[in-house]
């Protein structure tokens, strides 16, 4: 799980900009299902056939990063976030570019009080003397992904963008090792979730199903001097309630339950009071989507850092796959 | 028709956005009797149909939605007390002091106390409390609790229905049980009568949360015209007076860029003709109201906004008057029955 | 000229009748067919002579006004429709309604207000139209409520290039729609001036959905901040420099290989053009990209100073690269190679596993 989490993550793929994460996924499951296609926007669509219920699981390939919007005279580069980016997280970050170019995030320093620090006072440094020199490798509209490679600490993942590949590799393994269902499961693996649930909306327009179950990563309430939140790392994963999106349908949230409880693996609940899902968008699309979701808790969301646990990961695997298979709606 | 009881009973269910499951019955139970079907679609909108007999009959709705703002169980702490999350917009300023329900296994009461004044630290004093920081005292331990209340669980507000002067009602939930109390008007009133436009009233779910009961049902349904019921702001002192409705003066139409001019235009030329008392509320872009998403469903949907005057909206003592629901019933029905084959001239 | 007398006609949000009604009689010699919707959106076709696809053509009839809410004695009281910087407002003309009865939004002398308050902005609720009535009743007789109200202002050369006018956001859209209609393509062409843009794209959600196009391209007015006390990071685009792309806004990433053509072609063919450098805003592509399955969009725009505001400018040279470019770009799209390139018909294409 780590090693392929470890290549996931590895992967160029802010929002709007999915294509290597997207090829790499195509090639960890051809051989499972029956077909793959990639529509309009981007999304990755993978389908096993069945006759049954059609279910569909969904995880978003694209990760937060920055845009090159402006490069000064003197060769430093002025961007926009892509996805919601904290300041503060950004502040002294490297960042890479997908051509390779990497650089680092810094203040203008007349900012006197940090309260005052926004995107907009911030530039990238690529060690460029000049305008002219910064285009040689950089263009307006280029974006650039943070740097935070994925490393294991104990049962700990630390890494950048576990939003949300590690929901993408909770749909790879469960894909790589399908349980017998008549149900047919269509796999979508997201585009410009960040941006807005963009790419969950158009793909479920396509794929209307009876129900479905997003994988992403949710908040956590066990930092210090943290906001309450009942989540916590290593308590397994969580079945999603609410979030500012969506309120879970009261069937999917009694399916993953029963299923949790079935399987034996800890699970607990969630109620993120701020922050939306591809589910907000999945269930209001044309005629209603009963949705729902399993959330792998993670520290330090948005960050160049963020932390989950292997074994709520392995565990959301397996409750999204005995989900899947016992769905008889 | 005793809107009194209607009310009551509507309020004596709770139906917090997103878990309208357990009131779905008590809609139905008011609605079966007085139309040809009712159907409940996946999301619990209660889909009252009444068959119209025209040729070139159209698809007319008629909504208004039931869930209420209210709370969820966010956290139990080791002491026994709750922590809330709200599910809709809500002042926390006016929980303090205040009883609530929590709908475990079994209903419990519990109060949402003040910490005392002398305790309070000065900043405590001038600014105003956040929800996070109330906490509901049930009066019982966190093992007894954790025995009948999970994470998630639902809390309504505990308010009696009060009578006030004249015919005003003030308890929850008026937003909009009020609306609802109206579509069960309407489907009365029309009962016995043939009219010839197919209908459908429809009370929907989660509008609080965002109008998605709305957005999945007018695609589903997709009617040619549609007529939203909602509550507005009455008027109460310190507003500003373009802003609220005095009660007992009848519904307010909306007007804007959110509501089809023919069709809003028709419904107060039978106001007037009718000599039915109307207020006119003027909206410039969103309306903040079911309206919003119902007219940009699928290729559009012609869609009007009537509002019932509420005080006090969002708290335990929303306040109506009776009158202003027995207009809008009298405005709506009429205004349907009279309704020409292909809505000539509107659509 | 066109774009003359676009501008000069009132349309705000929800009240677009006239500019319909105009565009209508601009279009209706050379549309094959013309469908207006329950929204007010009017959709032209144009068929193709191969007709296998669909491109949508997107510019938005409305513009932002005010819109009357109230009467305070036989002043009346009103609330702006669509996103205008209130800044602006005191002292400025206006005309209500169909009639244009002449109005002025009032501020107090500066001699009479508060020495403490002369440093503040006035704040809306405040504010009030005076257009000479006696009392309540005349006021409401000729401004009733819910009338639109819209900005006085004439068209105008400005220096050499430039033209200040009202509503250059995007009655130059419209502008350009209509010169599109003019030709034939391979594909089907869909005109769509939409209404309702400036509060919140809510025509071309409904136009897209009725229309299901293959390929879209919105043609705006948009944001030109190149002007004194502005970092130049900030300008977003230049006046003067060309047609405007928009890699990214707030409602939409427009699609890459599609805007990435659209430069390719630009450079090909000396139209001068510059990527929109802020990430701000949004428009009607925000709503298109979201219909359906998904739609391949992208944006070209005509910079705009002093948008949303009763004194926009234009360079005429920049609406004619962003008029040029489109329909250099309709032609390219007439090769069927070049569409397939773009265009996901029906949906999706399959990759066999």
């Amino acid at each position: 799980m780590f090693d392929l989490i470890k290549n996931l993550t590895g992967k160029f793929g802010v929002s709007g900009n999915e294509e290597d994460v997207r090829d790499f996924i195509k090639g960890q499951i051809a051989n499972h299902v029956d077909s793959i296609k990639v529509d309009a926007l981007g999304n990755l669509i993978a389908t096993k056939n069945g006759k049954g219920k059609r279910i569909m699981a969904i995880a978003h390939m694209d990760e937060i990063g920055v845009m090159a919007t402006f490069i000064e005279e003197s060769g430093f580069i002025r961007f926009s976030n892509i996805g919601w980016v904290w300041q503060y997280y950004a502040l002294g970050q490297r960042i890479r570019f997908k051509n390779g170019t990497t650089g680092v995030i810094h203040y203008e320093e007349k900012v006197d009080d940090m309260k005052n620090l926004k995107l907009g006072n911030m530039y990238i440094d690529i060690g460029a003397s000049s305008r002219e020199d910064a285009m040689k490798k950089v263009g307006i509209g280029d974006t650039a992904a943070f740097i935070g490679e994925a490393m294991l600490e104990g049962e700990m993942i630390i890494s950048k963008a576990l939003d949300d590949r590690s929901g993408c590799a909770v749909l790879i393994k469960t894909i790589q090792n399908l349980p017998f269902t008549d149900n047919e499961l269509i796999f979508v693996f997201s585009v410009q979730e960040e941006l807005g649930l963009r790419g969950a909306r158009t793909a479920a327009y396509g794929v209307m199903p009876d129900l479905a179950i997003a994988v992403d990563v949710t908040l956590t309430g066990d930092t210090p001097e943290c906001k309450p939140m009942e989540v916590k790392c290593g308590k397994g994963p969580a079945i999603k309630i609410k979030d500012s999106s969506v309120l879970c349908h009261p069937e999917v949230k009694t399916l993953l339950v029963e299923s949790a409880k079935k399987i034996d693996i800890p699970y607990q609940f969630e109620i993120l009071e701020s922050g939306g899902s591809d589910p907000g968008a999945i269930h209001i699309t044309a005629g209603g989507v009963p949705s729902g979701a399993i959330s792998i808790p993670c520290r330090y969301t948005h960050s160049p850092s963020e932390m989950v646990s292997i074994r709520d990961v392995e565990n959301a695997v397996r409750l999204l796959t005995e989900s899947i298979a016992s769905i008889v709606l | 028709m005793d809107y009194r009881s209607i009310l009551k009973e509507l309020v004596s269910v709770s139906a917090v956005s997103g878990f309208e499951k357990q009131s779905v019955d008590k809609i139905k139970c008011l609605m079966e009797d007085i139309c040809d079907e009712v159907t409940i679609d996946k999301f619990f909108n209660v889909i009252a149909f009444k068959k119209g007999v025209g040729i070139n009959k159209k698809k007319l709705l008629i909504c208004a939605h039931y869930d209420e703002i209210g709370f969820l169980v966010k956290s139990i702490d080791k002491n026994g007390f709750l922590k809330l999350t709200n599910m809709g917009g809500f002042d926390p300023k006016i929980l303090l002091a205040q009883e609530v329900i929590i709908h475990g296994k079994s209903d419990i009461v519990g109060i949402i106390g003040a910490k005392p004044p002398h305790l309070l630290k000065p900043e405590e004093t001038k600014k105003s409390v956040k929800l996070q920081d109330l906490a509901v005292d049930t009066g019982l331990s966190e093992t007894e609790i954790r025995d009948i209340v999970t994470i998630g669980d639902v809390v309504t507000l505990k308010v009696p229905f009060m009578e006030l002067l004249g015919d005003k009602i003030s308890t929850k939930s008026m937003d909009n049980r009020c609306g609802v109390a109206a579509l069960i008007g309407i489907l009365d009133s029309l009962k016995d009568k043939s009219i010839e436009h197919d209908l459908y009233v429809v009370a929907t779910v989660q509008e609080e949360v965002g109008l998605r009961g709305a957005e999945v049902m007018a695609y589903n349904i997709f009617p040619d015209a549609a007529i939203v019921i909602d509550a507005c702001h009455g008027d109460m002192p310190d507003c500003q007076k373009d802003d609220v409705f005095p009660l007992g003066k009848g519904p307010a139409i909306g007007i804007g860029p959110n509501l089809h001019k023919r069709l809003t235009g028709r419904i107060i030329e039978a106001a007037v003709n009718l000599e039915i008392p109307h207020q006119t509320d003027v909206e410039p872009e969103d309306t903040g109201t079911e309206a919003w998403a119902i007219q940009v469903s699928r290729s559009g949907i012609a869609t009007a906004l009537v509002s019932i005057p509420t005080r006090y909206m969002h708290t335990g003592i929303e306040t109506i008057s009776i009158s202003d629901i027995e207009s809008t019933v009298k405005l709506v029905t009429k205004f349907i029955s009279d309704l020409d084959a292909g809505l000539e001239g509107i659509l | 000229m066109i774009i003359k007398e676009l501008t000069e006609i009132n349309g705000i949000s929800g009240s677009e009748d006239n500019v319909r009604k105009y565009i209508i009689e601009k279009i209706k010699d050379f549309a094959d067919e013309i469908t207006v919707d329950s929204i007010g959106n009017i959709i032209a076709l144009k068929r193709g002579n191969s007709n296998k696809s669909k491109v949508m053509l997107s510019a938005h009839m409305d513009e932002v006004g005010l819109m009357v809410t109230g009467y305070s004695d036989g002043m009346i009281k009103f609330k702006p429709v669509g996103g205008i910087d209130e800044r602006i407002l005191p002292g400025k003309r206006v005309l209500i309604g169909d009639n244009a009865i002449p109005g002025i939004i009032g501020i107090k002398p500066i001699h009479m207000q508060e020495r403490d308050d002369r440093g503040n902005n006035i704040k809306l609720k405040s504010m009030y139209i005076d257009i000479g009535a006696e009392n309540k009743e005349e006021a409401q007789l000729k401004a009733p409520l819910g009338e639109y109200i819209a900005f006085l202002s004439e068209y105008t050369e400005l220096g050499n290039d430039c033209i200040k006018a009202k509503a250059l956001d995007d009655r130059v859209g419209c502008a350009i729609l209509i010169e599109a209609l003019k030709y034939r393509y391979e594909f089907d062409l869909y005109a769509c001036f939409t209404v309702q843009e400036e509060v919140g794209l809510r025509g071309a959600r409904v136009a897209a959905y009725s229309v299901k196009p293959d390929i879209a391209f919105v043609l705006e007015g948009t944001t030109c901040s190149d002007v004194p006390g502005v970092e130049e990071h900030s300008y977003s685009t230049l006046l003067g420099g060309g047609a405007a792309l928009t890699i990214m806004d707030r409602t939409s990433y427009g699609d890459k290989a599609l805007v990435d053509f659209l430069f390719s072609l630009a450079q090909i063919n000396g139209i001068k053009v510059q990527f929109k450098k802020t990430t701000t805003g949004g428009n009607d592509a925000g709503k298109i990209q979201m219909s359906g399955t998904g739609v391949k969009i992208a944006a070209i725009s005509v910079p705009c100073r002093y948008i949303h505001s009763p004194v926009s400018v234009m360079n005429k040279n920049d609406f004619k690269a962003c008029q040029k470019l489109i329909l250099k770009a309709l032609n390219e799209l007439n090769d069927e190679k070049c569409f397939n390139g773009f265009a996901m018909i029906n949906g999706g294409g399959n990759i066999n596993v």
